[in-house]
């Protein structure tokens, strides 16, 4: 049995490499050889730019460690990706259970088209409209001051809430398309032969239904937490002086600073924590699917 | 255990009627066949008994209470799916399980009962196993095993044998009777197959857009069909069509067929008579006619067809093709073209409406 598995995929090989070529070579240029060029910034003291005297130096790296202002950096932004997953999952989770279980037909797809609209809209653009919505005078303020009786201040910008607010609204649509996708494949006669059974619609939903979409959640919360933890977009604009974070520090040195070695290496040290997370997570969520 | 009863159901989906008006009375502890054409309303039916699906109008009482306001996971059925649909995400042992376990049961009381279904579906030593890991056959019985292991006061099957090839179906059909009988379970059982349905249920039910056609012991079914759709549907028949004498029918060519069962239709008025292809005896006319096989025709054998144990003569007569069986008794065999009688008693002549 493995003995044929094995020539099977030999020969299964042969032929698709030429299928896999153009990826490959793609992978190469776009990616690999830019972040080999990071990984050497990383252990430069300067930019060998214009002339500058450089030399080899581990400084960088033991800037993280010496600093305690960046690991606190890093873990704000851990918790910043942490919360903002969570709470994608909450919204997200039973959006992609009522597209994929309760509409049907038209309704169905309005709201999908509804749902991955941000996607398709700019990220500045999607910013700056909720910094509209939650500064002081701002619509929501505008509106509930119109509705309510009496006068109440919101001022949600440039506070850790407003962050929240904008990365969960540009990331909750990853999560509903990938639990959309397991939700859809889950047949219904499965919450069917589940109710016949005895189970309440809520046992039905803990028991078949969130098992089976374990691999949606995992993917949806991967593809959501890497990029929330890097974050500097959103903690920047509606974060403002609340706003700092691990993403916004690196990004300081490559836009501001001109610090390319520190921002390399602060790049990996993230790169490097992450990977270790996802990988001491795998295991645990695995047993849970 | 309990009866169901369902009272002039009707359920539409828009302007198209699955069910209308249906009534049967499900006996406590039968074995009860639901037999119909694809679309026919019997996946429909058995929903609005299990709950999934309420009907626009009628009643469905499960031991003899009305169900109108239970929902599904209150009214004590066990229902196994065409696909089976097992839980993927656990093992055999834990689907069958589920039922105990949502209700809250003890653990020991819980493996001790699962044994039991297993043992009972001769399953035994699969319940580690994930149900992607058996053969069709077995996966049905762990479905089997699933929904009886509750105790359920009836059992729903939605054509749980369709999947499966002939022999292993046949195997089933004798497995399923078997534990069915065992714990005497009311059953009702979805099937497209006639042979199925007559082998092994007490009772049939024949649905046709969403109609009840006739409905009664299988013997009855079969020897007094009430309607040519029941006729030709259950078992093969051979349908005359004129007009009633009072004792049978006309044919448009003049020829009269007795009947002494089915319907009585006043003179005059049109009507049909159904024939089993086995109840005819086919001659070459040279023998004595028997007067107890007083309808006969004359016709030509334009086809026979040899299966062992018997065989079909496809018999031509004034543009229709009659079907007669034979058992093969070794007797002399007709040969195609040749001219021949065919005669059958009025007794099993039976007469539609
Ligand atoms: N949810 C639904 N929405 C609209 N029409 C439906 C729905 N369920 C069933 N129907 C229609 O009702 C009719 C009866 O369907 P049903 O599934 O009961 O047939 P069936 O007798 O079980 O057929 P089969 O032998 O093919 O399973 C069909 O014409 C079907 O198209
Ligand atoms: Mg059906």
């Amino acid at each position: 049995m493995a003995d044929q598995l094995a020539i099977g995929s030999r020969r299964g090989l042969k032929p698709a490499l030429p299928l896999l070529l153009p990826a490959y070579l793609w992978l190469t240029v776009a990616i690999f050889l830019p972040l080999s060029a990071m990984v050497f910034f990383s252990f430069m003291t300067d930019l060998p730019l214009a002339g500058k005297e450089w030399a080899f130096t581990l400084g960088n790296y033991e800037a993280f460690f010496s600093q305690s202002l960046y690991s606190r950096l890093l873990l704000s932004s851990l918790r910043l990706g942490l919360e903002v997953t969570l709470w994608c999952v909450v919204i997200g989770y039973p959006a992609a259970y009522v597209l994929a279980k309760v509409l049907k037909g038209r309704s169905r797809e309005a709201i999908f088209l509804l749902v991955i609209l941000p996607f398709w809209s700019n990220g500045l653009v999607r910013i700056f409209s909720w910094a509209m919505v939650l500064r002081e005078g701002g619509i929501l303020d505008t509106a509930l001051n119109a509705v309510l009786p009496f006068k109440i201040n919101i001022d949600l910008m440039y506070s850790y809430p407003a962050v929240i607010i904008g990365l969960v609204h540009s990331y909750v649509p990853y999560m509903v398309l990938t639990c959309y996708l397991t939700l859809q494949a889950i047949d219904d006669s499965l919450i069917e032969a589940g109710r016949s059974l005895g189970a309440s619609r809520r046992q039905v939903l803990w028991r078949v239904i969130i098992p089976l979409s374990m691999p949606g959640l995992i993917a949806g919360s991967a593809l959501i937490f890497v990029p929330v933890v890097g974050s500097f977009m959103e903690p920047r604009i509606l974060g403002g002086r609340t706003g700092t974070f691990y993403g916004t520090v690196i990004e300081d040195q490559f836009a501001a600073v001109f610090n390319w070695p520190l921002g390399a290496a602060l790049s990996f040290i993230l790169l490097a924590v992450v990977l270790i997370i996802l990988a001491l997570a795998a295991p645990v969520l695995r047993r849970a699917g | 255990m309990a009866g169901v009863q369902v009272a002039n159901v009707s359920r539409s989906f828009g302007a198209h009627k699955a069910l209308d008006d249906v009534s049967i009375d499900f006996a406590d502890g039968g074995f009860y066949a639901l037999l119909g054409p694809s679309g026919s309303g019997k996946t429909t039916l058995l929903r609005q008994i299990a709950g999934f699906d309420f009907p626009d109008a009628g009643r469905i009482a499960i031991g003899g209470e009305s169900v109108e306001r239970v929902p599904v996971e209150k009214r004590r059925i066990g229902m196994v799916f065409q696909n089976y649909a097992l839980f993927p995400n656990m093992s055999v042992a834990d689907n069958v399980a589920f039922g105990l376990s949502v209700r809250g049961e003890a653990k020991a009381t819980i493996a001790a009962e699962v044994q039991r279904a297993l043992d009972l579906v001769q399953l035994g030593k699969l319940g580690g196993r994930r149900p992607h890991q058996l053969s069709g056959g077995q996966r049905q019985r762990v479905a089997l095993a699933r929904a009886i292991v509750t105790k359920p006061r009836v059992l729903l099957l939605d054509e749980p044998l369709g999947a499966l090839d002939k022999a292993l179906r046949v195997d089933m059909q004798i497995e399923l009777k078997r534990i069915q009988r065992e714990i005497g379970i009311t059953t009702i059982f979805v099937t497209h197959d006639q042979e199925e349905a007559l082998t092994m249920s007490d009772r049939i039910g024949i649905l046709r857009d969403g109609r009840l056609v006739q409905e009664g012991p299988p013997e009855e079914i079969y020897d007094r069909p009430q309607s040519e759709f029941a006729a030709t549907f259950l078992g093969d028949a051979n349908i005359f069509r004129g007009d009633a004498t009072g004792s049978g029918i006309k044919l448009p060519d003049g020829t009269t067929i007795a009947a002494s069962t089915g319907a009585s239709v006043p003179a005059g008025a049109k009507a049909s008579c159904a024939v089993r292809p086995e109840r005819i005896r086919i001659s070459t006319g040279a023998a004595k006619p028997d007067p107890a096989n007083a309808n006969t025709l004359k016709g030509q054998v334009s086809k026979r067809i040899f299966a062992g144990n018997n065989s079909t003569y496809f018999v031509d007569r004034d543009g229709q093709t009659l079907k007669v069986i034979v058992q093969n008794t070794g007797a002399e065999r007709l040969a195609e073209g040749q001219d021949v009688v065919l005669s059958w008693s009025p007794d099993s002549t039976v007469l539609i409406a």
